[in-house]
């Protein structure tokens, strides 16, 4: 006590004055703290200068997105009850059947891409660099792909989703495989199984619950993925929306939107029960 | 002196096996149940998607054709000619990506400084007032649960063509999902410092600025980050509505089949975001160790 109490009774001018040395940052740290805010602000001048974007636009368009918002309440079907409900159930059915094809597709190549089950290196090598350009490109483009090879609808939104998901997955599956531990496939190999009895009875029921939370993981984000899709004609609500959108029917756009939330939480709560049953509270990695 | 195997009395072999039996069953019934219900839906799921299996595989030579098509023609004796050729328009495209990283960035940061200001009145251990709080966190959710491309379909009809209505429809988005994700943060940090703040006669602001922020500092900077990679492959989507950005002309050259043109530009694309992808990643180890943001 004695000693803080000497401190405090020092001249606080005098106490900084002598350690001034301790008290000043080092001029790196202080230069990042001026420099920092500097360059972001910089930059951001620079991004709407080039990007040419004029504030007299802002003014005149949030009246009108004012406007839209009026003309939203109260969401209304406009008649069409039945033809929005039909295309949420198609969007479901696209995000479905996209996320289990993918998901088929995956598992095999998982299992050629993971070091510990790959069969050859060249053919790992070659299968992740194939899984990384997919997964590269945007569902979306797969999407407009799609409708210029099968074209328009449902089933071109099923096959952009398929591929583009089998890229993801595919890198979290065969990530999950290298997790696994070898000893159970040590074991079966060494009582005389098959190399491929091992993969089967060692590795697989390793991966396979936490296969089965990615699946539903991606399925809840492809609901979200299949709403849009319709924008390039691949069926489901997405072509619906655009075309409320295009034509200036709020009301029935405010309708399908909240539809959609409705939609998305319920799937959400679904497949978050069904996950939590499979693997409990473990965080999907992404 | 016998070295056998114990051998369990017969009554009890028998139960064992009978109990291993059971279990089995029951796991293969209920696996059954499972596959019947998956089986199920991909039936209904296939009568509303309208799948086609014959259309598939008469389009599937299609679909092989038209990935031929889109290689460029090179050929090793005039492969300089050859890839000026298929990037004629590259001077423009390059152009067109640099306004895509732009919009990523000012639609980052637009949605960071909004999530930021908003985090810490949704945040449970900080939040002034549960109304408030309420209202912050479901303003989050819809901002994150309505797709970015339905903002930037409203956005261009409201503010016209352009990289506006894309930084908006990004903006929005990023404000949704970073608010969530700082939220979270807050709600995680030590409370002992902003007890000391309060007890100092410290206000809001002041608890939020030294307690909280030098808490969180590292998370947001990660999340914002990672958030960045994200937007710089949706800034190269919205083009398709019009809203800015690559997209516009990748859309034009996809619709009218412009072969060559859409693998040129989806490499551009898809070089620039791994590049970006690794700058980040870089950041982000060198300022957080945060891993697996979801």
């Amino acid at each position: 006590m004695r000693v803080r109490h000497a401190i405090v009774t020092g001249d606080p001018a005098a106490v900084l004055a002598r350690h001034q040395d301790l008290l000043a940052r080092p001029w790196q740290q202080r230069l990042g703290n001026i420099g920092f805010p500097v360059g972001i602000v910089a930059l951001t001048i620079f991004s709407v200068w080039w990007l040419d974007i004029s504030f007299a636009q802002i003014g005149p368009g949030l009246a009108e997105l004012g406007k839209f918002i009026a003309l939203m309440i109260p969401p209304s079907t406009g008649g069409h009850l039945r033809l929005f409900l039909q295309a949420m159930v198609e969007t479901l059915a696209i995000a479905f059947l996209g996320t289990l094809i993918a998901a088929v597709l995956a598992i095999p190549l998982a299992l050629l891409a993971a070091e510990n089950t790959s069969p050859s290196r060249v053919l790992r090598f070659a299968i992740r660099r194939v899984l990384d350009v997919i997964r590269g490109i945007d569902t979306l483009i797969w999407a407009l792909v799609f409708v210029g090879v099968v074209g328009l609808g449902p089933f071109a939104g099923i096959l952009a989703i398929a591929v583009s998901d089998t890229g993801g997955f595919g890198k979290l599956f065969s990530e999950a495989i290298e997790a696994t531990r070898g000893r159970e496939r040590e074991t079966i190999v060494a009582s005389g199984g098959t190399n491929w009895l091992g993969i089967r009875f060692g590795v697989l029921p390793q991966v396979l619950p936490i296969i089965a939370g990615q699946i539903l993981y991606f399925f809840e984000s492809n609901t979200r993925s299949a709403t849009i899709i319709g924008i390039v004609g691949a069926g489901g609500i997405g072509l619906q929306l655009s075309e409320q959108i295009r034509t200036y029917d709020f009301d029935r756009v405010a309708f399908i939107v909240l539809m959609i939330l409705v939609a998305v939480a319920t799937i959400d709560w679904i497949s978050g029960k069904l996950r939590f049953a499979i693997i409990g509270r473990r965080p999907i990695r992404n | 002196m016998s070295t056998g195997l114990p051998v369990l009395p017969e009554q009890r072999l028998a139960q064992l096996v009978a109990n291993y039996g059971r279990d089995i069953a029951r796991r293969r019934r209920q696996s059954l149940v499972a596959l019947a219900v998956v089986v199920v839906l991909i039936a209904l799921a296939g009568h509303y998607g309208e799948v086609e299996l014959g259309k598939l595989l008469h389009h599937l030579s299609g679909l092989t054709s038209y990935f031929g098509r889109i290689m460029p023609h090179l050929r090793p004796d005039h492969l300089t000619d050859d890839i000026a050729d298929w990037y004629w328009g590259f001077g423009g495209w390059l152009k067109l990506l640099f306004d895509t990283i732009l919009i990523a960035y000012l639609s980052t940061l637009a949605g960071m400084v909004g999530a930021g200001l908003l985090a810490c009145f949704a945040a449970e251990n900080l939040a002034p007032n549960p109304v408030v709080r309420w209202l912050v966190k479901r303003l989050f959710e819809f901002c994150r649960t309505v797709p970015d491309l339905v903002f930037a379909l409203l956005f261009v009809s409201a503010f016209g063509l352009g990289p506006l209505a894309g930084i908006l429809a990004i903006s929005i988005h990023t404000f949704g999902t970073l608010g969530k994700l700082y939220t979270e943060a807050v709600e995680s940090i030590d409370m002992n410092p902003v007890e000391g703040v309060r007890s100092a006669g410290g206000r809001f602001v002041d608890t939020v600025r030294y307690a909280a922020l030098p808490q969180v500092l590292p998370n947001i900077a990660s999340y914002t980050l990672l958030r960045f990679e994200i937007n710089v492959r949706a800034s190269s989507i919205v083009g398709f509505v019009g809203a800015g950005g690559i997209g516009q002309d990748l859309f034009v050259a996809i619709r009218k089949f412009y072969y060559t043109d859409v693998s040129a530009i989806l490499l551009m694309i898809i070089v620039t975001v791994s590049l970006i992808d690794v700058l980040t990643e870089r950041i982000r180890h060198h300022v957080a160790p945060v891993e697996n943001v979801t």
